[in-house]
């Protein structure tokens, strides 16, 4: 009986109210309900449409030159040209696993393809960028279907393409660099949007270890490891990422001696990884927090020990909590690598600003600057979708 | 059966824990283990530390360098454009650092009044019914939140202030003047009377407060409504009127800005580092607060509304009585971090050259080589600023706490 209830209670509730087909309507009620809202509308549609055309005049009348004719510097900097093929290595094999991945998980890596897909296309569609470029764009953007496709189909390279991703980043930076086969690239002349993106994955990937064991000390019963805990991640966390990245860049050398040489990018990615692992040490805590007490007792009450607990019981459940979190944390530091350009680096924001002063584009600051601003943007809001679509199929804060 | 079967087992692993217990090996026992893990740590750690501060000290000693804060008496020479204590060259670095303080705090007070009042104002239009107001308030918070602060900085200051025309043609927008070295813009100037006006304002409007709070327990007693908002509110007006009359001046003056030999004379002048600092923090950080605010007026149960409805309230009373105490309790602790972050942001001006404590710092690390120690100097300084800011939030934060019965 109860069961036929429910049923015709779900059927009823399942229906969805008539949806308002009446345009008229949707804009009484959305727009002019009384004269408060018929003002508001107003001046609101007034203010639109003014930003709307200053806009767009902006666009359609200012001259790109400083964009256009500087595509390859603004995306790799002064890397050379000989030896441009190592980056496109590293597009093609980006490319491919995000292709394969997209086929083996589906969900919302298929959001992050089709975009990255379709900016390699418009790339290689303007007329700018160089014809040896367009080939490669090309056929990175064909990639992804392609390995969407087999990705469908073979169902057992989850793990092989889990090892692939963890492989990629350390893979692309030695290829980069020539790892003694090659000649070496010096790091002085990475620079651009690739510099921005190898600084924002090594900080993220190199402090997640670090990151995890702060978070696992700050909790541990051992007082001294727990005090040090607190002490470094207040610290770093009441300093400004400018401060820190200051003494990478004159602390850090003195403190490692004579005998080790770190170069400036090197410098700028420990200092970015001391940085981001305070943080992400307090993202994975509130994750570990959010664990209850029984399941601690009853992994232990299984005779597990205090390691097995923590790698089989409490860290999965705890991360899979906090990786809306993360994937935050990984927009804020993707922003704040912008910071470098303030200790001369050229990364994506300072090779802007080394073009913006060269007199031949003189006062074309409004057109690099805004160029900068969109291309993160992109970015920044495709991760922050990604982040939305994992907390709600991941079912953070409900239960 | 199952029963006695587990007692036996139990029984077992008891005499088996017994046996056990007079020869655990060291890597079991709970009461060295810990130890010996501390120990371990503190010694790695230490070797660490030697290892880093013998380098350093071997460092200092190459370039010919010692410890310490002698230096700070020595001469800065260097100018400083703005500053809101006098300071000249020839002033020592000490008094450098202070300015450089005083401009980081000038910078993040008026950067958290402004972003507070521009998150509120969008936080709010988030939630509107009006589809428009609502979009827009959308787009505000995807666009400026996804840029990176340093790029809306340098936005400001290189797109926006830098081109503006030189001092003696300034654009001129009503009281405010737009040029290329700064804006001005009207300011209050004080005044022989002004000491008394602040005196009266505050015995004012704590007798105002007085009237209200008796009027209030006046209306509960016996039920019936005395006004005592507006009885407050007007004696307060009132007493203003009466004084403006008597003394025939305000508490201050206003002077509006002009333009004499090329230099801005009366109100006051922002230079536009300041101004870029300040407008980017603003907007940067109001997307959060907006977000906050929004998230905690959400926060607050729809039956509390209701009941408010239910009981006889108005809407806007139900928001100002029962609404708002309750989501200002959710509020509060997550816009105290964005307030953190938005002093620690502040010291991106140094790229704009507004010379705030890390743009000072860095000059005085350049000129004297003294690196940790003003390094130091400039973590105390933020470890100062953010524990006085917890403390007030946590002080208001405190007012506002639900009292449990």
């Amino acid at each position: 009986m109860d069961n036929i209830q429910l049923t015709n209670s779900e059927k009823i509730l399942s229906k969805k109210p008539q949806k308002e087909k009446n345009i008229l309507l949707w804009l009484k009620k959305n727009l002019f309900k009384d004269w408060k809202n018929v003002l508001l509308t107003i001046a609101a549609a007034v203010f639109s449409i003014y930003i709307f055309a200053k806009v767009l005049s902006f666009l359609f009348t200012s001259d790109w030159g400083i964009v256009t004719n500087n595509i390859r510097l603004l995306m790799i900097g002064q890397f050379p040209v000989e030896e441009i093929w190592r980056v496109w290595i590293g597009v093609l094999f980006i490319s491919a696993l995000l292709g394969l991945s997209w086929g083996l998980w589906r969900g919302v890596i298929g959001h992050v393809a089709v975009v990255i897909g379709s900016i390699l296309l418009i790339f290689g569609i303007i007329p700018y960028t160089e014809e040896s470029s367009k080939m490669y764009l090309f056929i990175s953007a064909a990639l992804i279907p392609a390995f969407y496709f087999i990705g469908r189909k073979a169902n057992f390279l989850k793990v092989p393409t889990l090892v692939l991703w963890i492989l990629y980043l350390p893979v692309t930076i030695s290829v980069l660099n020539g790892f003694g086969m090659l000649d070496p690239v010096s790091t002085n002349v990475w620079g651009g949007f690739l510099l921005t993106l190898i600084l924002a994955s090594a900080a993220i990937v190199c402090s997640f270890p670090i990151g995890l064991l702060l978070a696992v000390g700050r909790r541990s019963e051992l007082p001294v490891i727990k005090y040090s805990c607190i002490v470094y991640i207040e610290i770093i966390r009441g300093m400004p990422l400018i401060m820190v990245l200051f003494i990478g860049q004159l602390l850090l050398p003195l403190f490692v001696g004579s005998e080790i040489q770190l170069d400036n990018v090197l410098r700028a990615m420990i200092a970015f990884t001391l940085f981001s692992a305070a943080y992400l040490a307090e993202n994975i805590r509130g994750g570990l927090q959010s664990i209850s007490q029984g399941q601690f007792e009853a992994a232990q009450a299984l005779g597990l020990n205090n390691i097995k607990v923590m790698v089989f019981v409490i860290l999965p459940q705890a991360l899979k909590a906090v990786i809306p979190a993360m994937v935050g944390q990984f927009i804020s530091i993707f922003k704040d690598t912008s910071l470098v350009a303030v200790i001369g680096l050229t990364d994506f924001l300072g090779i802007g600003k080394k073009m913006a002063a060269n007199p031949e584009y003189l006062g074309k600051y409004l057109e690099i600057y805004i160029f900068i601003a969109f291309f993160y943007f992109i970015f920044c809001f495709l991760m922050s979708h990604v982040s939305k679509q994992l907390e709600a199929s991941l079912g953070v804060g409900k239960r | 059966m199952c029963f006695l079967a587990g007692l036996f087992f139990l029984r077992r692993g008891e005499e088996q824990l017994d046996k056990q217990t007079t020869s655990t090996p060291i890597w079991r026992n709970k009461k060295t283990v810990p130890i010996i893990l501390q120990a371990a740590f503190v010694i790695v750690a230490g070797f660490a530390l030697y290892f880093m501060i013998t380098n350093m000290l071997y460092g200092l000693e190459q370039i010919g360098l010692t410890l310490g804060l002698d230096y700070l008496q020595l001469k800065a020479s260097f100018p400083i454009a703005e500053s809101l204590i006098s300071y000249s060259p020839e002033d020592p670095y000490i008094r450098a650092l202070l300015v450089g303080l005083l401009n980081t705090f000038k910078v993040s007070f008026f950067g958290i009044i402004t972003a507070s009042i521009l998150g509120v104002i969008i936080g709010i239009s988030r939630l509107s019914n009006n589809w428009l107001v609502n979009k827009l308030a959308v787009i505000y918070v995807e666009v400026f939140r996804n840029t990176p602060l340093l790029v809306q900085i340098f936005i400001w200051n290189f797109a926006v202030f830098l081109p503006m025309p030189k001092i003696q043609e300034a654009l001129r927008i009503g009281p405010f003047y737009f040029s290329n070295r700064g804006t001005a813009i009207p300011w209050i100037q004080t005044h022989s009377n002004t000491g008394m006006w602040v005196i009266i304002i505050v015995v004012l409007a704590i007798s105002a407060m007085v009237l209200y709070k008796l009027l209030m327990k006046k209306a509960i007693e016996t039920g019936k409504s005395s006004y005592p908002f507006a009885a407050s509110i007007a004696s307060f007006i009132a007493g203003c009127v009466l004084l403006f009359i008597f003394t025939g001046s305000g508490p201050v003056h206003f002077t509006a800005p002009a333009v004499q030999n090329g230099t801005f004379v009366g109100g006051a002048t922002l230079s536009i580092g300041f101004l870029s600092v300040l407008i980017a923090l603003s907007i940067y950080t109001s997307t959060y607060i907006a977000e906050i605010v929004r998230g905690g007026i959400m926060g607050v149960p729809k039956g509390q509304t209701e009941a408010a409805k239910a009981l006889g309230f108005k809407s806007s009373t139900s928001l100002r009585l029962i609404i708002f105490p309750q989501a200002v309790r959710i509020i509060i602790p997550p816009l105290t971090s964005q307030y953190l972050n938005l002093i620690k942001n502040s010291s991106l001006a140094m790229a704009v050259a507004y010379q705030d404590i890390v743009g000072v710092g860095n000059t005085v690390i350049n000129q004297t080589g003294h690196t940790i120690e003003t390094i130091f100097i400039m973590i105390a300084v933020y470890l100062f600023l953010s524990l006085a800011t917890s403390l007030f939030m946590n002080l208001f934060n405190k007012k506002f706490q639900l009292v449990e019965r």
